[in-house]
């Protein structure tokens, strides 16, 4: 049982890690400028892709390098030629303007790679087991990606809150306007904001693709997930996306890891049912079963009782 | 006067309903005609919530496939003979069976516009079209619910056999939910609506709760998605989970958005332009999802309005009767963006193709050799070039047709 | 006025008929005989349909067209049609190919779509005696097709579920290494029968083989596959069965490599279209497929000959179905002995039809329910004694074990209605 636990959390840890990465970029792009970027997945996945293509020729550790920077001026230029532009038409069309994108990505990286899933290996250099116990490898490739997405947190936290460029983004979140008049570029500012953040999803896709395998479905698989951590750790505050995506990743991990189901719940109330009952769907419910969409209960729940998310200082 | 005016459209608007099988009768024209019938309503009502409500919703197929499903059901109540009814009611078992979700799920996700209520409804939606597949006995899995139309009491001796039958029904329930979506925005209920989308609190201060307001739409925008849901499941005769998931809901806003989102007749184009797309244009190029993303991009940069509102653009031109001077400029611009257009079509095409000869309109193009792509992109850039230059040209005859000149409005 | 609205309307319409939507052609002597190929050709799923109707098209080019077609120089025409692996652009498509007058309809992928088919189909029939089609199913597994929903329109040419499954448990139950298995699948109703009849065949082939684990995991919403892993490890399996496939399969598989565990995994689709070759090395030895035709070694000459053509005009491609090629052979031996396309004499001539295949073997299209039988084999992913690869990998499939077809047959529960004529 102990095993089982151990492991539960390290999984869930590398899963939770691995979203923050996404949740903070978005968290950030959001804070600025008031916009979910729906095509926020689509830029791992692109950052996936990028990186497999340049690992068939230079090895993993230049697409490393080389993915997040060229998904993130692609980035830079979806907000400065396409979210820019949309902006005056309100709220509504960037976020639709977003989703169209997701949707132009998707297929666009089914044009140019193929619908196939692809070979994209994880480094010879970290092929080994980090450690085992009980009998289970805990593989170093893993411990490499918490190294990493703890790293880019502790980086962040420190730009964002001990930098001046940090200074200046955060008074360019609050106050544009006084910003713009001490002589900044804020919409400069915020092609860049949008730019890391992408490349934030970039380095995540690179890290994640060779162990969540590299296909054109990947960003569907996360994009819903993110924007529930984004809305749960509370819209623009990274602490709370990092609280949030620990707890998501935590509550899948746990969740798939135990064998509870509903019948054991009414077991415990000493009720039964045979298999015939109409609901027998319902007494038949595991937790595993459920375990991917609890994050969207999660979410609906917490937007009904505490819109402002867990750490969110204002609605939106 | 107006109200001839007015009721003529609504007159010309059955009229095309009810004769367009009389020009295209086959069996394939018919199908995509009860798509497109299906998908107006839908898009309509969509736009309800987001034109003119000002809530983005991201899970309205919810109320589209719950309808459909309690429709399949009710159509099995009708074989079994549970219940006795005509089948050309079963669109009202759809509507209030949405209307019923609606009524629920709206209680607690209006309390907020924007982006709570848009994040509320994506969760809602994933959540339903995930329970969609645990319980098996109401949505029967993925391979769903099947039924059939042909029972229960006929109507005037129509059983209801052809999908061409099919068809008359649903123009007439398409007929009927348009023109009562049309009544909707013209009550009060309906005027507020967009008060409370463009400002809710001076709403509010005038005395109507922003709230109750956003719930009264949401939930009539939940009865007519149920209508289009219980035609779907006479149409098709099944419905399965991908009717209530995120895709459905994706194209939904796709068709709204497209159509135009400020204009009531939007929507029925996005649905028509998108319907059309889907079932002609798939035939032709495997691509054709790539070229539907783009077109949503670039009807969002530069249609903020969409098609509606892109024809609309010309209402000041035609009132002055000045429509025909911009004929020509739009014709002699046409000639390049088109040649421009097809010109991409030809590459993206050709970099995708696997065949040595690649058939494209009346042309047979080698993929492989080099000349032939240095022609077409010849022909992309020179016609993006011609573009560009006729494009004053556009810009000057658009606006002279649309600006009131100083010296006609003051008079000679 | 209005005389010559009329007129400018009929030349639009006779216009637009002509261009648009072509209409059903009544069938002469020396047009091409028409058939549909129904199955994803664009979107996520499009590999594996487009793989499909290369297949179909270079089987009806190289085995008939080429020598001067059939029914006295009839050649015939394969018609894709994109429906996208929905149910719903199922149901749009089979009135498209309704709408051309095509009686002969093949599909496999998916099997909510065959099963939407199969209703649409049966309906159609129904109600429109004497324009009947005929559902070619080459792939789709679901028992239901061939029991409870069986229909004399409906063809199966690929083992079902229970037949592919009753054969793994057999070469389990033979293996007494494995002592303990751990059962993984979609939570759907092709997942779910593979978890139910799996454990009742193996309870009763070897009672002492223990179930420690029976996993149904959402389709498609998995994004790690580590956890189910951490689970299979600590329940101490020797062998994990699982009905994954698309990117489900792969992402278990990599998980289980990626975690050091080395047991046999079972499948049943884990093979062709990019997967062999993202499993490459890593899978060697560990994954194993049950399918029908066999793979490496290829029996005859005459199979060898034919995927080496395929290869030739397809070098991108596998031939993944052999069973596709099966299929239009036997229909078109059905309109030869009948003389006659007619979906009714067709289906008169296939019930109980014996066939050789390009394999050598025979098979047998049992008339009761319309389900093929023929041998049945469980392959490895290996890189050795590979003369045919997957993917151009140099990683494929070896046969290691092999059922002859009367072992394969299962009885149905089938009650055909007929129609009469």
């Amino acid at each position: 049982m102990l095993e089982v636990f151990i492991f539960a959390t390290l999984n869930g840890l590398v899963t939770g890690l691995l979203l923050f990465m996404l949740a903070s970029g978005l968290t950030l792009i959001f804070s600025m400028m008031g916009v979910l970027n729906f095509a926020h997945a689509s830029f791992y996945m692109l950052g996936a892709y990028f990186a497999y293509s340049i690992s068939l020729y230079l090895g993993f550790w230049a697409g490393l390098i080389f993915a997040p920077l060229i998904v993130g001026v692609l980035g830079a230029l979806v907000e400065r030629y396409g979210l820019r532009r949309v902006h005056q038409s309100g709220h509504v069309a960037e976020l639709v303007f977003t989703f169209g994108m997701a949707f132009l990505i998707e297929e666009a990286v089914q044009f140019f790679w193929g619908p196939d899933t692809k070979n994209y290996q994880s480094p010879d250099l970290l092929d080994f087991p980090l450690f085992t116990l009980f009998g289970q490898e805990f593989p170093a490739y893993r411990g490499f990606m918490i190294g990493i997405s703890i790293s880019i947190f502790i980086g962040l936290y420190y730009l964002l809150t001990r930098s001046r460029v940090g200074i200046i983004i955060q008074a360019a979140i609050t106050h544009p306007h006084t910003v713009a008049n001490l002589g900044h570029n804020v919409p400069f500012i915020f092609m860049g904001v949008f730019g890391v953040g992408t490349a934030l999803a970039g380095i995540a896709g690179v890290i994640a693709g060779p162990i969540l395998t590299t296909f054109p479905g990947m960003a569907v698989v996360l994009g819903s997930i993110v924007f529930v951590i984004v809305v749960i750790g509370g819209l623009g505050s990274l602490v709370g996306a990092f609280i949030a995506s620990l707890l998501i990743g935590l509550l899948q991990s746990y969740a798939i890891a135990s064998d509870v189901g509903v019948q054991d719940l009414l077991n415990v109330l000493g009720l039964e049912f045979d298999r015939n009952h109409p609901l027998t769907d319902l007494w038949t419910l595991t937790l595993p079963q459920v375990a991917p969409i609890l994050p969207f209960l999660l979410l609906v729940l917490v937007l009904i009782f505490r819109p402002t998310g867990l750490m969110g200082k204002r609605e939106q | 006067m107006a109200f001839i005016r007015k009721s003529s459209i609504w007159i010309v608007y059955l009229v095309v309903l009810l004769a367009l099988p009389q020009f295209f009768d086959s069996v394939l024209a018919i199908s995509i005609f009860n798509q497109i019938a299906i998908a107006i309503v839908f898009a309509l009502s969509y736009n309800m919530l987001l034109g003119q409500g000002g809530m983005l919703s991201f899970g309205h197929a919810v109320y589209f496939g719950l309808g459909g499903f309690l429709a399949v059901h009710a159509l099995n109540m009708i074989e079994f003979e549970t219940i006795y009814f005509s089948i050309i009611y079963i669109p009202l078992v759809g509507a209030f069976s949405g209307l019923l979700a609606a009524l629920f799920i709206g209680s607690f996700s209006t309390h907020k516009a924007g982006t709570v209520f848009a994040m509320i409804s994506l969760g809602i939606g994933e959540l339903i079209a995930a329970s969609s597949l645990i319980f098996d006995s109401f949505f029967g899995g993925e391979a769903g619910v099947s039924g059939d139309r042909t029972f229960g009491p006929s109507f005037f001796g129509i059983e209801f056999f052809q999908d061409v039958e099919i068809y008359y029904l649903a123009a007439a329930w398409v007929f009927i939910a348009t023109l009562f979506m049309y009544l909707f925005t013209q009550t009060p209920a309906g005027r507020m609506a967009n008060a409370v989308r463009d400002n809710p609190e001076r709403a509010q201060f005038i005395g109507y709760s922003a709230r109750k307001i956003r719930y009264i739409s949401f939930c009539a925008s939940g009865f007519f998605a149920g209508i289009a849901g219980g035609l779907f499941a006479l149409n098709y005769e099944f419905i399965t989970e991908e009717n209530l998931n995120a895709v459905t809901s994706g194209r939904v806003l796709l068709m709204a958005y497209i159509g135009g989102l400020g204009y009531f007749i939007g929507p029925i184009i996005g649905a028509v332009i998108l319907t059309l797309m889907n079932s002609l244009l798939s035939n032709y190029s495997e691509l054709w999802m790539l070229y539907l993303g783009i077109m949503f991009v670039l009807t969002v940069l530069f249609l903020p309005r969409g098609f509606a509102g892109f024809i609309m653009m010309h209402q000041i031109a035609w009132v002055r009767g000045k429509l025909s001077s911009l004929v020509m400029p739009y014709l002699i611009t046409s000639i390049p963006s088109s040649l421009f257009l097809m010109a991409c079509v030809a590459m993206i095409e050709m970099s995708h193709t696997e065949e040595e000869v690649f058939h494209y309109l009346w042309m047979e193009l080698n993929p492989s050799g080099l000349a032939t792509w240095l022609i077409t992109l010849f022909i992309a850039c020179s016609s993006f070039y011609a573009v560009r230059l006729l494009l004053p040209q556009l810009k000057d005859a658009w606006e002279r047709a649309n600006t009131i000149p100083e010296k006609e409005s003051f008079g000679k | 006025m209005p005389t010559r609205f009329i007129q400018n309307a009929l030349k639009l319409r006779t216009l637009l008929l002509i261009s648009i939507i072509s209409l059903s052609s009544t069938a002469r002597t020396q047009e091409p005989i028409r058939i549909a190929f129904m199955d994803p050709l664009s979107g996520a799923f499009a590999s594996v349909g487009t793989s499909g109707l290369k297949q179909l098209e270079f089987a009806a080019d190289y085995l008939f067209n080429s020598h001067g077609g059939i029914l006295d120089g009839r050649t015939i025409e394969i018609v894709p049609l994109d429906n996208q692996n929905s149910p719903t652009e199922t149901q749009i498509q089979f009135r498209r190919a309704v709408s051309e007058g095509i009686r002969i309809i093949f599909q496999g992928n998916g099997s909510a779509v065959a099963n939407a088919l199969n209703s649409a189909v049966t309906r159609h029939n129904r109600r429109n005696p004497g324009q009947e089609i005929l559902q070619i199913n080459y792939s789709a597994v679901d028992p239901i097709l061939t029991e409870e929903n069986c229909s004399f329109w409906h063809f199966r040419f690929d083992a079902h579920e229970v037949m592919k499954l009753n054969v793994l448990t057999d070469y389990i139950a033979s293996n007494p290494d494995i002592k303990s298995v751990y059962i993984i699948g979609q939570n759907y109703s092709f997942g779910q029968i593979l978890s139910d009849t799996s454990i009742a065949l193996l309870k009763e082939k070897r009672p002492d083989i223990e179930i420690v684990g029976n996993e149904l995991h959402p389709i498609g919403q998995v994004k790690d596959f580590t956890p189910y892993v951490t689970k299979i490890v600590s329940s101490g399996a020797d062998a994990v069965i699982t009905g994954n496939w698309g990117a489900d399969m792969v992402s278990l598989a990599r998980s289980i490599i990626d975690n050091g565990l080395d047991i046999p995994i079972f499948t049943f689709y884990a093979a062709y279209d990019g997967i062999t070759a993202t499993l490459g090395a890593d899978g060697k030895n560990m994954i194993r497929l049950i399918h029908n035709e066999t793979s490496n070694p290829i029996p005859t000459e005459q199979r060898k000959e034919f995927i080496r053509a395929f290869k030739a005009a397809n070098p991108n491609n596998d031939v993944t179905q052999p069973r596709i090629t099966n299929a239009l052979s036997m229909i078109v031996l059905a309109m030869e002995e009948t003389q006659s396309t007619d979906p009714y004499d067709i289906a008169l001539a296939l019930e109980d039809m014996r066939f050789t295949t390009l394999s050598g073997e025979e098979i047998w299209m049992r008339g009761e329910d319309h389900q093929i039988f023929q041998s049945l084999h469980i392959s490895v992913h290996t890189d050795e004694g590979i003369e045919f690869d997957a993917d151009n990998s140099g990683f494929g499939l070896f046969s290691e074990y092999h059922v002859p077809t009367e072992e394969t047959i299962v009885p149905t529960s089938c009650r055909m209605r007929r129609p009469s004529r």
